[in-house]
């Protein structure tokens, strides 16, 4: 019984087998990261890439968190079978743009398959991020964001709070009327620590995160994020997180939870929230820009940008780079883009259909979604703010929330902890530097 | 009384014994020749450039502050697994073993949790003592606690022990149960006919009787806390606040995969081998004495 069933499995594995290659299309392989709604965005686009020609075909895949989905890249591309598009996170651009050889730059990709390309049709913002300091494009912005503040306007009623606070000075006043009015645990917080108090806070205060444009023109670059502003602002946390005024959000999102449940009032995280508290929260909310120190000369400049971008791999057949050509091509298309943004939260990628957006009358019943683009383009970006590149930034972002961690919990002193995290940051970065020559 | 067997062809003994050597060499011996090989290496994530830099990482490794404070983390961490873990699953077999009616229940409830994933039973933890969701660290605050794992190291060190003890319990459970089914009846009748009284019983004649089983759970457990918490302080504390849950192992998986530093994290796994290679041949060379089998 069982024999004939595996008879009949075996004999149905070899028909298919023989049925598939009748079908003639190159296969592209894109490894990503996306869950939930954005998944299906992810799927959608591969077919309807797929029905508007009949030579490629872009095979998506999901491969776990972005972690992880560049680890299994990484381990494919030793062992010699990487897929041809991999979505990897903001943090991974110095590690991949490193491994020359290991991915083909977007540039010269779209230069060699003939395709149309002009890199100014871009944001400079989100392309900047993924630019050499020459301007040549390395990776395909695919799904951006960036910090922006979340108010709970019901709650923030309820305290008496009139204006919206802008600035720092505005978000201790209002988070500390807020612990007044009933929110005991938490009058403001934050996801992201890293990313939200050095990274952000630097490049919208356009001081240094380190020295060399934050890495961005050379790796070797020194961090310099110990500056008096950055302890006096580490400090204040550290002073309201005595009361609850301030409480700490942890290192990723997972507390993110705390906005949507009213718990706390004044949020900071990325753009991308978006979708989750439409679907979360049950009173009036909406996003607003970063606060800023008034008193910090040019402050706010601008915010920089998080996400992913799409990497294209090395050591494939030209025809199958021809493939994923077209596939960003098509990906930039005004319409398509003006689409994906407005139904998804993402961030356009193309000026067009960011002017397109605004033509559509869409912010005018979505101002929330043009928070992080406010944001993006406020001033022309600095070496500060036009973003960051650091080797070992996944792991490095974890060592700095662990000397800010320390400074709350009063085990260092502001000052202490941004050294220690600015000491050990550097030595990773020369280890880094020595192997990414 | 040695038992010995005569084959009469040479190569039988080596044949018969071959599947399990091929097992130990592929699974054991390669990778970790490997990463002794690694650890002398200085790599990039992709392989591209690799140079020998002889003894570096270790140098390196052995300049952290952090390498020391992790080992500390991991020697209390592991203690306190260890000896929770043992003598909560030692209790709760020893009432398994009374002739209760609900026994058979009991029992399957005890080793659920064995089948939970360790980043599963890591996100429950996480969940349940979420400083403002959780529904068990919302009564905690209510008693007047300030329950913080995220900045409070204390507290997340005991979060993380109670999920990889929880784990670990059903697994002990198991084997002391039966340990303790098959130490014979008429043993402690025996000593109940003598007029000891039941916890003299239990320490003179049902703990000795087990000591194959504790001193074999010893060993088993100390591997565990060792390599196979990693899961659990991943989902529940990152290694956070400030490596106060960073084990020597989560170390090893934190530098490697996170931070892409092949030759460090080799060298850290290398030294890990060394430390419970060490730890296991103290335990066999002085534990085991004491052990009736």
């Amino acid at each position: 019984m069982a024999l004939r069933q595996f008879g009949a499995a075996a004999a149905v594995t070899v028909a298919l087998a023989l049925t598939t290659p009748a079908h003639a299309a190159t296969e592209i392989q894109w490894w990503h990261a996306m869950t939930g709604g954005n998944n299906d965005v992810v799927n959608r686009l591969a077919e309807e890439f797929n029905a508007s020609q009949s030579d490629y075909k872009v095979v998506p895949s999901y491969k776990g968190t972005y972690a992880d989905t560049m680890n299994a890249g990484i381990a494919a591309f030793r062992a010699g079978n990487a897929p041809h598009i991999m979505q990897v996170f903001e943090v991974g651009t110095a590690t991949m743009m490193s491994a020359t050889g290991a991915i083909k730059p977007v540039y010269q990709l779209m230069k060699d398959a003939g395709e149309p390309f002009d890199p100014k049709a871009y944001l400079p913002t989100i392309t900047g991020y993924y630019s050499t300091s020459k301007g040549e494009m390395l990776s395909f912005p695919f799904n951006s964001s960036s910090m922006v503040m979340w108010i709970n306007k019901d709650e923030l009623k309820k305290a008496g709070i009139t204006e919206t606070p802008k600035t720092w000075p505005d978000v201790f006043a209002a988070a500390k009327k807020l612990k007044a009015a009933g929110h005991d645990t938490c009058g403001f917080s934050n996801a992201w620590v890293s990313w939200a108090h050095i990274e952000q806070f630097s490049a919208w205060h356009n001081v240094p995160i380190g020295t060399k444009a934050n890495g961005l023109d050379g790796f070797d670059t020194v961090l310099k994020f110990n500056s008096p502003l950055h302890v006096k602002h580490l400090q204040n946390l550290v002073d309201l997180q005595k009361d609850k005024t301030y409480s700490y959000g942890g290192r990723d999102s997972k507390n993110e939870a705390r906005f949507g449940s009213g718990e706390c009032a004044i949020f900071l995280t990325s753009s991308g929230y978006y979708g989750t508290a439409k679907g979360t929260a049950k009173f009036d909310f909406t996003s607003v820009p970063m606060p800023y120190y008034p008193d910090v000369a040019g402050a706010p400049q601008n915010s920089i940008i998080g996400g992913a971008s799409l990497w294209v791999m090395g050591g494939k057949k030209p025809e199958e780079y021809k493939g994923v050509a077209k596939f960003f091509t098509f990906l930039s298309d005004t319409n398509r883009q003006a689409k994906l943004h407005q139904e998804s939260g993402y961030l356009p990628i193309t000026k067009a259909a960011y002017e397109k957006s605004i033509k559509d009358g869409f912010y005018e019943k979505n101002p929330t979604l043009q928070t992080p683009l406010k944001e993006l383009t406020n001033k022309e970006p600095t070496e500060n703010s036009r973003g960051l590149r650091f080797g070992n930034m996944v792991q490095m972002r974890d060592l700095w929330a662990e000397e800010i961690e320390a400074a709350l919990d009063g085990k260092k002193t502001p000052q202490e902890a941004l050294d220690a995290a600015v000491a050990r940051g550097n030595a990773m970065l020369r280890t880094f530097e020595k192997t990414a020559k | 009384m040695e038992k010995s067997t005569v084959f009469n062809n040479r190569l039988l003994p080596y044949l018969l014994l071959l599947p399990q050597l091929v097992i130990t060499v592929v699974f054991f011996y390669w990778p970790a020749s490997q990463a002794v090989w690694q650890s002398f290496l200085r790599e990039d994530a992709f392989g591209l450039v690799s140079e020998f830099v002889g003894l570096e990482n270790y140098q390196a490794l052995f300049a952290q502050p952090e390498y020391y404070k992790s080992m500390l983390t991991t020697a209390i961490f592991s203690t306190l697994v260890a000896a929770l873990s043992l003598s909560i699953a030692l209790l709760f077999a020893t009432q398994a073993d009374k002739s209760l009616k609900a026994a058979p229940a009991y029992k399957t409830l005890m080793i659920w949790p064995y089948a939970v994933a360790p980043a599963v039973a890591g996100v429950l933890w996480f969940f349940m003592f979420q400083p403002s969701l959780g529904m068990l660290a919302r009564p905690l605050r209510g008693m007047g606690i300030d329950w913080n794992p995220l900045l409070n190291a204390n507290h997340a060190l005991l979060l993380v022990v109670m999920a990889a003890v929880w784990k670990q319990i059903s697994y002990n459970f198991l084997f002391f149960l039966a340990g303790l089914q098959s130490i014979p009846k008429s043993v402690i009748e025996a000593g109940a006919i003598d007029g000891a009284r039941p916890m003299r019983r239990f320490w003179t004649i049902v703990f000795p009787l087990l000591s194959p089983t504790t001193f074999f759970l010893l060993v088993v457990n100390i591997v565990y806390v060792f390599f196979d918490t990693f899961g659990i302080i991943d989902a529940v504390t990152g290694g956070g606040p400030a490596g106060a849950t960073t084990t020597m192992v989560y170390k090893v998986y934190a530098d490697g995969r996170l931070g892409g530093d092949l030759g460090g994290s080799a060298a850290q796994s290398v030294v890990l081998m060394v430390i419970v290679i060490a730890l296991t041949a103290i335990q066999f060379r002085y534990v085991e004495r004491k052990v009736q089998y």
